[in-house]
């Protein structure tokens, strides 16, 4: 019982806010109410103005904004890209390399890259292994701050730290101007004019069967129409926080065509009767961000819609992908995945209904209802209707987003690839990312769709990754990487997804043999008990390995 | 999730579930208590659904859900125990098991371990992971994150339930960990030690430290357990003593009406002040070559010096004949007494019985003079009661919630919870008060306006609402009287004028009165608005407003002072007061006669004398004799030096409590008494629960019950007393009060506590108050005019600063117990002035730095510390310290009705010593 006591407080309990530092704090978010909405997009400012945030930086924002301590605490200290500074830490070095350590920068030499790096840069640099950049076709990539250097080598990396110029990826994009000359921003100016029906689009979209590209695959139309028969203020949410390793298709149509997506979600927007849309773009892409920022008034000019449209920056946080985790964020909180029931659909962001939709899927609404739905769809077959954009990467001669029917096998992709990288031999992919489980060669003749013939071996297509191996690649080096980024990105909210992908690495990191027995028990309850599809999935990859490639874990 | 009930089936059994009700809760209902570590059935806990060790299977659905947080829909089938689900849930028992720590054991009877015991399939196969120190900065709770599961239980504690926004989770994945603020360590952080995390964790990652060895392996369980009221506030938690060989060992939250299982610190950790040391023991009597009249310096452990050890007998003796010889030389009214608020309603009827059967005057009072007397007498005038017409717990029902010259989240902390949950689901918190204040992070509008302006503030409130009509015709019509009287006197009070007394903008008064006046709104105040030369006059603005509006009787209204002291209403109700019997029947009136009658003897017909007044009668000789059971007017009453001085005038002074005080320095008597946990009896909380406490653990010593002195004193001084028991004594009193109709001790003892009103013995009690019509001679309620009236002292050259005093969270009015318990006293241990950083730069000093406070009255040296919540030229010093005692400061000016001093204002100025090297 007995403690020592002190000799005074000559303060209130806890840190106390310094004056200097509300100054330095209101000189960087400027002067107004602060929303509460907002902390994440705050912590960003004080990330890029200072390279780090302090906690007297912290304190300050708690104090200015009414708000807990902890609270800020506990949301800056969930993303990946704020750099908390407690009390005499040093911060660290002005310039961040990161390099891409998922599967596909790992197959094509990160973890060189990284070592060769982290010997010949100053003091001045620091190099930090990063999930999945979406640049899984120029692996191995890294980046300055988040700036993409694409294909990178030690070489490069130094040049561009020497001070090389960079590309910025939307040089080439169809702007403003372009886009209105292609007849872009048609369909939705006749929408509010009156001159398209919603039913008529809802129509087309239905006909078209499109579904939800981020991976879930759920009819959009279906979605559209349960939303839109929601009572009282809605929303809606654009997905851009691509992030499942091995895909880059989102990144590669918002370089590409931006505005068809922001077309898309005011389309969406109208029909549901939204007036505020929400794009969640991932901290990785920040040209893309730049971009939409800019040409955003221009389309606002044009339009003079009623539809406010509110870019939200993401912050290195994979989980913030899942629909209900990207909610929480962009309500300012952690990432953390929400229960279902209640939908999101009906109860969503700042509890309203929500429409959450994924760049890709808004890509494609302009050119169905210019087209029609049933072309859209005729471009692929009866039993795989429509189109699909397959980021293929790994063991391929040319990696790409190539567009292709739903329902494309893996024999095909790599084909329109240009084939097998040289010198490599076609041994397994992952058709769906880090999470849509590993299938060897023998099963690659299977049609890549959601659902199907992948469910039957515990696979599925998700957003469309494929990743391809080859006779150089070590399946449990391949899973180890695979659930390592799990258990990186796990938000850490329910037991078998926290302590489970903790648990499958120990085990496989520490026995050349793995546990099958354990193993298969620890997926079990991930999978059955998880609260999200991170967790449900995580262990895929080990069950695939463990189902075809026994030999390479010495359990045969 | 409709409104019907919803048909479904559970383990192949067709079964029903109400609206909302989740699968976990119809199971516990028919008898299956499914495993859960990270739900908690406790009132106000939010399932949360992460642990998933609830998780059952649903038919059609491809993985499990968490029954906890799922609710049941029509025709669903739901199997607890299929194959599925019970090797999940020990999976997840057995992933969470592997991490426990082997070398060590926090806690062998956690809900954890009992859970795993159950579910468990498998021993750990798993590896365990590295596991963090033991963080032991805090006096009272062991934090152990080893055992940590990161359930969240004590983040919904702290931040939910308590919403003192102290803890939270830090980082993610498999790195995710319960964090204090920024990761400080938990005695570095803000936390306020309320202790609801310790209560909630499951497993021993947080404990109390009291229960811990110093490898925070558990010490020891208790062998007993007893359920009373806490002795602090006026709140009323009720709580259980945990006791192991007589002795307390831990505290805990019990679900009682007022708190819901909530505790503050006080509560939960300041209970091992019983077993200090200095525990009064034996009766003590002044040696005769001891003169008390020297500059006497407090010393408790030196008592000897000045007092010798003597028999009950003799002590009693000695009181009775002294105290008959004052009577029948000097008159009845030579003598007085000040009852407590602190002891049991049966301690205070019969100490007011004692004084007025026995010394025969009304010279009897209590520290209620010191906080509410003026409500009291501002509620009596114009509403005919002066208890609360709503329980605190209206916060939740109420549209607008006013906390108004009160620091709840420090004074009643377990009622200011509740104010935050209503703020947190939607009510607009408005906080007024000079000092900046936790409560202020929830308020729409935290008004800081000048220290003594709170009338003008006030006035400015109610010109709005008559001069918008926002006021409540029909209401003000049938159920008031003085409206004209008011809209006369406020003519003059616009927004505007007041803005400049008060230093509030007219937009925010007015804001104020729109919000008030349109809205379902309550009041809550408290020493703020009381403890002021214009304090009855705050009250009647307050009244005013409510009856304006009517804002009263209806859910979500209401006008409540929160009451200070644990028994600050009972001991009122009791009669502990000079101008009223038991339930505040007149003395001068026509009541005298029936007392007379019941108690079988002559009464004095005049109002006694209050306290501030009996201490200045003492200070000019004409009382003679005084009796003090558990208070301490030489810390407590404003202007210590003349208080001081008054006591050591007194021929005769006897002084009954658990330990030595700055006024039992005076005495010529000391009479060991009982501490609360020591005792039955019954108190009354602030909103008018009447609830009953049990004897947990023997007195020290030869200490006796309160009830027991006071009749042998009785005895001593003629009276034909034989009291036995407590419950003989509140049976006396339900038939002089019939606010006690359909309470009973039986009833007591079964239900724990019962509200008054109440209209019978199986009735509920009445909580809201005063819906049709009021206590008065016309049913109606009166709206009284005030002026504008500067305080008793202005501040000038010389004394530029207002100095203002209160409490600490930490430390209870003088704070003779909370200093001598050890975890409170580790928190707080030192007087500190606290200065807005305006001020400290003003002065040249830094925190930690001693300086001179100094008023007309006196001057106390003491440490400064930088308080951010103060104005410019506002200085706080709360009053609980004896090294350093505010009160030499505060000035003795009265309230001209409530009879208060004005122990909120004086006029002071900051001296720096020479600094020493």
């Amino acid at each position: 019982m007995m403690y020592k006591k002190k000799s005074g407080n000559f303060k209130s309990k806890g840190r106390q806010v310094k004056k200097e530092s509300i100054y330095d704090l209101r000189q960087i978010v400027g002067k107004g109410s602060l929303k509460r909405e907002l902390l994440i997009e705050y912590f960003h400012l004080i990330q890029d103005h200072c390279n780090y945030i302090s906690s007297n930086m912290l304190v300050s924002l708690s104090h200015e904004m009414k708000i807990p301590l902890v609270e800020v605490w506990e949301v800056a200290s969930f993303y990946d890209h704020f750099d908390i500074v407690k009390d005499s830490e040093e911060p660290p070095p002005p310039t961040t390399i990161r390099v891409c350590n998922s599967l596909s920068c790992y197959l094509n030499g990160s973890n060189n890259l990284i070592e060769e790096l982290k010997i010949c840069t100053s003091k001045d640099v620091r190099i930090v292994e990063a999930p999945c950049l979406g640049a899984c076709d120029m692996a191995p990539s890294a980046a300055k701050g988040h700036r993409l250097i694409p294909k990178a080598s030690k070489e490069k990396v130094l040049n561009v730290l020497k001070g090389s110029n960079l590309i910025n990826p939307m040089d080439n994009s169809i702007n403003f101007e372009q886009y209105i000359k292609n007849n872009g921003y048609k369909v939705i100016s006749d929408l509010i004019k009156g001159k398209l029906k919603k039913d008529n689009i809802l129509n087309e979209i239905k006909l078209s069967g499109l579904r939800g590209l981020g991976g879930a695959g759920f009819p959009t139309f279906q979605k559209w129409s349960i939303v839109k028969s929601e009572p009282g203020i809605k929303y809606v949410a654009v997905n851009g926080d691509e992030g499942e390793p091995g895909t880059f298709k989102d990144r590669y149509y918002l370089e590409l065509d931006p505005h068809r997506v922001i077309e898309g979600m005011l389309i969406a927007a109208h029909i549901i009767g939204a007036k505020d849309c929400y794009f969640y773009i991932r901290d990785e892409y920040p040209e893309i961000r730049k971009f939409l920022i800019k040409e955003l008034d221009k389309v606002n000019d044009f339009l003079k819609s009623d539809v406010t449209i509110h870019i939200r920056r993401g912050a290195g946080a994979y989980i913030c992908g899942e629909e209900s985790a990207m909610i929480e964020s962009i309500e300012g909180k952690r990432g953390l995945p929400r229960h279902r029931p209640p939908y999101v659909a009906q109860k969503g962001l700042f509890n309203q209904p929500t429409l959450v939709n994924n760049i890709e899927t808004l890509f494609w609404i302009r050119e169905i209802i210019e087209n029609g739905g049933e072309t859209f769809a005729s471009k692929g077959s009866l039993s795989h209707p429509g189109l699909r954009s397959y980021s293929v990467s790994g063991r391929v001669k040319s990696p790409g987003v190539i567009l292709s029917p739903a329902g494309t096998t893996a024999n095909e992709l790599i084909e329109k690839c240009g084939g097998m990288a040289e010198g490599h031999l076609f041994k397994a992919y992952l058709p769906g990312g880090a999470s849509g489980g590993i299938l060897p060669s023998s099963k690659a003749n299977i049609a890549l769709d959601f659902g199907g013939e992948l469910t039957e071996y515990g696979c599925f297509v998700g957003s469309h990754a494929i990743v391809v191996l080859s006779d150089k690649d070590n399946l449990a080096d391949v899973a180890l990487n695979l659930v390592s980024f799990f258990k990186h990105e796990s938000c850490g909210q329910c037991t078998p997804c926290r302590n489970g992908t903790e648990k499958i690495i120990s085990i496989i990191k520490n026995n050349s043999k793995w546990d099958e027995k354990l193993l298969n028990d620890i997926s079990e309850v991930m999978a059955n008990a998880s609260i999200c599809g991170l967790g449900q999935a995580a262990s895929n990859p080990i069950l695939s390995v463990i189902k075809f490639f026994p030999k390479e874990i010495g359990i045969i | 999730m409709g409104k019907e009930k919803i048909n479904f089936e559970l383990n192949g059994k067709k079964v029903t579930g109400y609206p909302n009700e989740t699968i976990w809760e119809v199971s516990e209902r028919l008898g299956e208590t499914i495993p859960h570590l990270c739900f908690s059935p406790k009132e106000s806990y939010r399932p949360d659904g992460n642990c998933r060790a609830c998780m059952v299977e649903i038919e059609n659905e491809r993985v499990l859900a968490a029954s906890c947080i799922r609710c049941p829909q029509e025709n669903m089938k739901v199997f607890i125990n299929s194959d599925k689900a019970i090797k999940s849930r020990s999976l997840v028992m057995e992933l969470l098991d592997s991490d426990q720590p082997n070398s060590v054991n926090h806690d062998p009877y956690s809900h954890f371990s009992d859970v795993n015991k159950k579910v468990s399939i498998n021993k750990p196969r798993f590896e365990c992971k590295k596991s963090p120190e033991p963080d032991s900065s805090h006096p009272a709770i062991a934090v152990n994150l080893d055992s940590c599961i990161q359930c969240g239980l004590c983040v919904r504690a702290c931040r939910e339930v308590q919403v003192n926004d102290v803890i939270g989770f830090s980082g993610r994945g498999s790195e995710t960990k319960i964090v204090f603020d920024f990761d400080d360590k938990l005695g570095e952080s803000t936390c306020v030690g309320c202790g609801e995390c310790v209560q909630a964790c499951p497993t021993g990652a947080l404990m109390p430290k009291s229960v811990l060895d110093e490898n925070q392996n558990f010490k020891f369980a208790p062998d007993r357990k007893v359920d009373s009221v806490c002795p602090y506030c006026g709140v009323g938690c009720q709580l259980t003593y945990n006791i192991k060989d007589d002795e307390i060992i831990s505290v805990s939250g019990r679900p009682g009406p007022a708190n819901k299982s909530r505790l503050c610190v006080k509560g939960r950790y300041g209970f091992d002040y019983i077993s200090n040391s200095e525990r009064l023991t034996k009766p003590l009597i002044r040696l005769e070559n001891s003169n008390k009249k020297q500059n006497y310096s407090y010393e408790p452990s030196d008592i000897l010096s000045n007092f010798r050890e003597a028999t009950w007998e003799e002590a009693l003796n000695y009181v009775g004949e002294k105290l008959k010889d004052l009577k029948n030389n000097f008159g009845s009214n030579s003598l007085a007494g000040f009852g407590s608020a602190k002891g049991s309603n049966e301690e205070a009827y019969l100490f007011q019985k004692l004084i007025r059967t026995a010394f025969k005057t009304n010279n009897v009072d209590h520290c209620t003079r010191l906080c509410h007397a003026s409500s009291v007498a501002a509620l009596l005038e114009n509403i005919g009661s002066g208890a609360v017409t709503a329980p605190f717990s209206e916060a939740k029902n109420a549209e607008v919630i006013w906390v108004i010259g009160a620091n709840p989240s420090v004074n009643h902390p377990v009622a200011a919870t509740f104010i935050k949950n209503a703020a947190k689901n939607g009510a607009k918190l408005f906080v007024l008060d000079p000092r900046g204040q936790v409560l202020d992070r929830y308020a729409s509008d935290s008004i800081n306006f000048l220290p003594g302006t709170d009338v003008s503030l006030l006035n400015g409130v109610i010109h709005t609402i008559i001069n918008e009509e926002l006021y409540n015709k029909e209401y003000v019509e049938t159920h008031t009287i003085g409206f004209e009287e008011l809209k006369t006197s406020t003519i003059d009070f616009t927004p505007e004028k007041m803005a400049n007394i008060c230093g509030i903008s007219a937009k925010r008064i007015k804001n104020l009165a729109r919000e008030y006046a349109r809205s379902k709104s309550i009041i809550f105040w408290g020493m703020g608005i009381s403890q002021h030369t214009h304090g009855t006059d705050n009250a009647r603005c307050l009244i005013s407003l409510a009856l304006l509006t009517g804002n009263i009787g209806l859910p979500g209204t209401g006008l409540h002072p929160l009451r200070g002291q644990n028994n600050v209403q009972g001991a009122s109700d009791a009669g502990l007061i000079p101008m009223f019997y038991p339930d505040y029947k007149s003395v001068e009136g026509d009541h005298s006669n029936k007392m007379s009658d019941y108690w079988h003897t002559e009464l004095d017909n005049k109002k006694g004398l209050t306290v501030v007044e009996i201490i200045n009668s003492a200070y000019e000789g004409n009382i003679k004799g005084l009796y003090i059971m558990g208070e301490n007017p030489a810390m407590s009453d404003p202007d210590q030096n003349h208080a001081r001085e008054a006591l050591a005038n007194l021929d005769f002074l006897v002084v009954q409590d658990i330990f030595p005080t700055e006024t039992s320095a005076y005495a010529d008597v000391i009479l060991p008494a009982s501490a609360w946990p020591e005792k039955d009896g019954t108190v009354t909380n602030t909103d008018r629960k009447v609830q009953i406490g049990r004897k947990a653990v023997p007195m020290p010593g030869e200490a006796m019950q309160d009830w027991w002195i006071i009749k042998e004193i009785g005895v001593r001084m003629g009276l034909n007393w034989n009291y036995e028991s407590p419950k003989e004594i509140f049976n006396e009193m339900k038939d002089v009060m019939p606010s006690l109709n359909g309470i009973t001790w039986e009833r007591l003892e079964k239900e724990n506590s019962v509200t008054y009103p109440c209209k019978n013995e199986f009735s509920e009690g009445s909580e809201l108050l005063f819906k049709d019509s009021f206590p008065t001679p016309n049913g109606k309620g009166k709206m009284t005019s005030t002026n504008i009236l500067p305080p008793d002292e202005n501040i000038n050259d010389e004394y530029p600063l207002v100095l203002t005093t209160g409490r600490l969270l930490e430390h209870w009015h003088t704070g003779s117990m909370t200093r001598r318990s050890n975890v409170l006293d580790s928190i707080e241990p030192t007087p500190e002035v606290h200065l807005s950083p305006y001020q400290l730069e003003n002065v040249g000093v830094k925190p930690g730095e001693y300086v001179n406070v100094k008023t007309r009255r006196g001057k106390i040296k003491l440490a400064v510390r930088v308080d951010e919540a103060l104005q410019n030229d506002v200085i706080f010093i709360p009053f609980c310290f004896h090294e350093a005692a505010a009160n030499l400061l505060t000035n003795s000016a009265l309230d001209p009705y409530g009879k208060i001093p004005e122990l909120k204002y004086c006029a002071a100025k900051i001296e720096v010593p020479l600094k020493v090297n």
